[in-house]
């Protein structure tokens, strides 16, 4: 965290003291027995004779980390990440493939066909930047708005749809809310709705992580800045911290928590001003910028498989509502939302990218839109098709064997749905 | 944005080539509206998001210590309740809180112990679970571990709760037990608006703590005519809402109106009267009404949502069965969620839907 103004401070020697006590960069020599430093088992820090309260502008902002301008030209040379042609590709790819099943299945749900969605949109750059910058091995704790991650680590676009709606080739049954996706195989594990609860099992999935031999895998976390207010979410810093955890604590900052702005959320410097203060390694990346996330997240992966946790904090704008069940015209101008959909749109940013060296063209793009589009109707064609699991699923996995009280529960029932079938919308599941 | 949508509008028409056939889930009940008036005097009609946007109004309006705050309640709330209520009295008493229900519930019984009137909202009550140490061993223990010096009785938790038809995992729980087992809190389940505005009222005036969870089902669902002005419905008193005498029909919530209609259809296919009580206190529960009606009818089924195991029907037929026993011609029977987590399409079969209720009265009349 720099100090505000601290280049000046350097200059000057006398103001040292206050310097030590402000920054967090430079620790102070401990001086034993008599010297200016205390020594307290919980801080270890000069003494002073004059009271000084630091408060949130005793610091200049964490500065945010970006590789590309709006136009899609590298800013500084050195900064451009080595990526190959392929990678690139896919990572653009996989962002208008993302884009276009947010635009169906999102219009699906207003037509009724599944009851819940929710959008990426504005958070492209975030989710591909990151996950191309991961191993496949790594693993993900997401919160509900990182299906560009899941995506590009491979899950397809069926899985995620059968999902959505619920059928029997949905992996998870069917019992879960729509986009609460998850895939064991590709190390995603499945989404839960209560916020901030996947932090703290992130930091512990790290940990025994760390324990086994040679250890080459690390745990992402994502979560939103409105999750960062929980208590999991500071048991979760906090955790990795002490326990020194392979994890890297992602934080998508897009300005609303459903309709809360940041403003009343929290004071100080962001997360990222709460990262230093926890003793994690902490950067702030422009979120619009695919490339300046999978840098940080390249660098980050470094730094905890060096068992030492890392925060991130990406910087972006949720356009879309939050969700089918809410109108963000009700809390937020129009003219807000503008400037992230043009401007500062990551998508448009890598494609610029792209085009600059030659790799993409508006031939190529329109190609691949119509190609992701169809795809993504085909498939939810398909899904509508499919009947739901069968009902007893409704009673499995609750524990690994079920017990007798629940298997007395599905006698009771079986045998309630041999006279009362006609109640039910049977012919929807799945028969024996 | 203009771009956006123009984008979604033909997405629209190319999405209706696809075959049309998943259709809603239908309702899972009908709704029976309130006939009687609570008080006399002028009515309006509202659902019940309106009626307990009505009940808040009055009190932020009478008491100048009141407060209105949690996730979103600025706007208006996900379900719209607290509409309106900022613009009338000020950003300082109808704010938005960090999200932290942990967090809400602390602050509001800080207030409260500080003598002020905190309505705390938790967005879902399936999201109350990390407050819990804050209303379980705070809230509930206030007054008890200071010998009577401090007391939170100012502070009405205020949390939607229930099946929606798609709710899934985390937006359909019915958390009612796990707080009717911690002493010192008081639990309220309304079944409807004239209900949520009397009793909402009574849990803002009433001098301990309360846990008033809102079917959110209900909030849009039906209508009724309202009282206008302030009135209350007595905590820890049950009504009977169809006299009978076949058996004994106990809900409260979204589920009342499900035994409303096993009631009518035991009436017309098994030629059985039936007695519907609803309990709306779940803490402290009425256990005078529902004891001389079990003693008359000699039979009694009880339906919640929440799962069978440990749901608050268990502490009913317990009671029942210590208080009755001599006048009961069948065990108490229990028609509830299966010991299972909320299922998102599985909901229709998870519910102690009409069927399922109905199934169960059969047998407890032919026992």
């Amino acid at each position: 965290m720099a100090l505000k103004t601290g280049a000046s401070f350097l200059r000057l020697n006398r103001l040292n003291q206050v310097f030590r006590l402000l920054s967090t960069s430079s620790r102070p020599e401990i001086i034993q027995n008599g010297g200016n430093n205390a020594d307290f088992p919980g801080a270890k820090a000069p003494y002073v004779t004059e009271m000084k309260f630091v408060d949130e502008n005793s610091y200049d902002p964490i500065p945010i980390y970006r590789v590309l301008d709006n136009d899609g030209q590298v800013i500084d040379n050195r900064e451009e990440p080595a990526i190959d042609k392929e990678t690139l590709l896919n990572m653009y790819k996989t962002m208008v493939q993302l884009n276009q099943m947010d635009k169906i299945m999102y219009e699906s749900q207003r037509q009724g066909r599944i009851s819940f969605f929710m959008t990426n949109y504005g958070e492209e750059g975030i989710q591909v930047g990151s996950a191309a910058a991961l191993s496949p091995k790594d693993l993900i704790f997401a919160q509900y708005r990182e299906v560009g991650v899941l995506l590009y680590r491979g899950m397809t676009v069926t899985e995620l749809i059968n999902q959505c709606y619920g059928n029997h080739e949905d992996p998870g049954k069917g019992r879960h809310m729509p986009v609460h996706y998850g895939s064991k195989q590709r190390n995603i594990v499945t989404l839960s709705s209560p916020l901030a609860t996947q932090m703290p099992q992130a930091v512990g999935a790290a940990y025994a992580y760390k324990r086994l031999p040679n250890n080459d895998r690390c745990v992402i976390c994502y979560f939103g800045e409105g999750a960062a207010s929980e208590g999991d979410a500071h048991a979760a810093f906090n955790f990795a911290a002490t326990l020194e955890c392979p994890v890297i604590m992602f934080c998508r900052n897009n300005g609303y928590a459903i309709s809360t702005p940041t403003n009343e959320q929290y004071r100080g410097d962001g997360i990222a001003g709460r990262g230093p203060a926890m003793g994690l390694h902490t950067v702030r990346v422009d979120g619009t910028d695919a490339l300046a996330v999978y840098r940080a997240v390249q660098r980050a992966r470094a730094i905890a498989l060096d068992n030492k946790p890392v925060l991130i904090e990406a910087m972006s704008y949720r356009v879309g509502h939050h969700s089918t069940s809410d109108d963000s015209t009700a809390y937020r101008p129009l003219e807000e939302i503008q400037k992230w959909t043009q401007a500062e749109n990551p998508i448009q940013k890598l494609r610029l990218y792209l085009e600059n060296k030659g790799l993409w063209d508006a031939e190529a793009e329109k190609t691949y839109v119509k190609e992701a589009r169809d795809m993504v109707v085909r498939t939810m064609q398909d899904a509508e098709k499919k009947k739901k699991p069968h009902w007893k699923e409704m009673l499995e996995d609750v524990y690994y064997d079920m017990p007798p009280h629940l298997q007395k529960q599905m006698q009771q029932m079986e045998k309630h749905l041999e006279k009362y079938q006609e109640h039910y919308p049977m012919d929807q599941f799945q028969k024996e | 944005m203009t771009t956006l949508t123009k984008k979604v509008l033909n997405l629209s028409r190319l999405l209706k080539n696809v075959d049309n056939h998943t259709k809603r889930l239908s309702s899972h009940f009908n709704y029976y509206p309130d006939i009687e008036k609570s008080i006399e005097g002028e009515t309006s009609k509202m659902n019940m998001m309106q009626a307990i946007n009505n009940a808040m109004d009055i009190t932020l309006k009478n008491d100048p210590s009141a407060m209105l705050f949690g996730e979103d309640v600025g706007f208006g709330g996900v379900f719209r309740c607290s509409l309106g209520l900022q613009e009338k009295y000020g950003k300082d008493r109808v704010f938005n809180t960090p999200l932290c229900e942990q967090g809400i519930a602390g602050f509001g019984i800080g207030l409260a112990t500080a003598g002020a009137t905190a309505i705390a909202e938790i967005q879902f009550a399936d999201y109350i679970f990390p407050a819990f140490d804050q209303l379980v061993n705070e809230a509930a223990k206030y007054r008890y571990r200071s010998g009577g010096q401090f007391d939170c009785g100012g502070l009405t938790v205020r949390a939607p709760c229930g099946a929606v038809g798609h709710g899934g995992l985390y937006h359909s729980q019915s958390p009612e037990a796990y707080f009717a087992h911690a002493a010192g809190l008081k639990v309220v389940v309304p079944r409807g608006p004239n209900a949520a505005k009397g009793l909402l009222l009574a849990c803002l005036q009433e001098r301990d703590p309360c846990i008033f969870l809102e079917p959110k089902i209900l909030y849009r669902s039906a209508a009724e005519d309202v009282p206008v002005d302030s009135f209350t419905l007595p905590i820890g008193k049950a009504q009977v809402l169809k006299e009978g005498d076949a058996a004994t029909l106990i809900g409260w919530g979204t589920q009342v109106h499900v035994l409303l209609e096993v009631a009518q259809m035991a009436q017309e296919q098994l030629g059985a009267n039936c007695e519907v009580i609803d309990l709306m206190s779940i803490l402290p529960w009425d256990q005078d009404t529902v004891f001389n009606s079990v003693k008359k009818t000699g039979r009694c089924l009880i339906a919640h949502e929440a799962p069978l195991t440990c749901g608050f029907g268990a502490e009913l037929a317990a009671s029942i069965q210590e208080e009755c026993f001599l006048q009961l011609e069948a065990p108490v029977r229990r028609a509830a969620g299966w010991d299972a987590p909320f299922p998102h399409v599985f909901e229709p079969l998870y519910l102690p839907s009409r069927a399922r209720c109905l199934d169960d009265l059969t047998q407890l009349l032919r026992y």
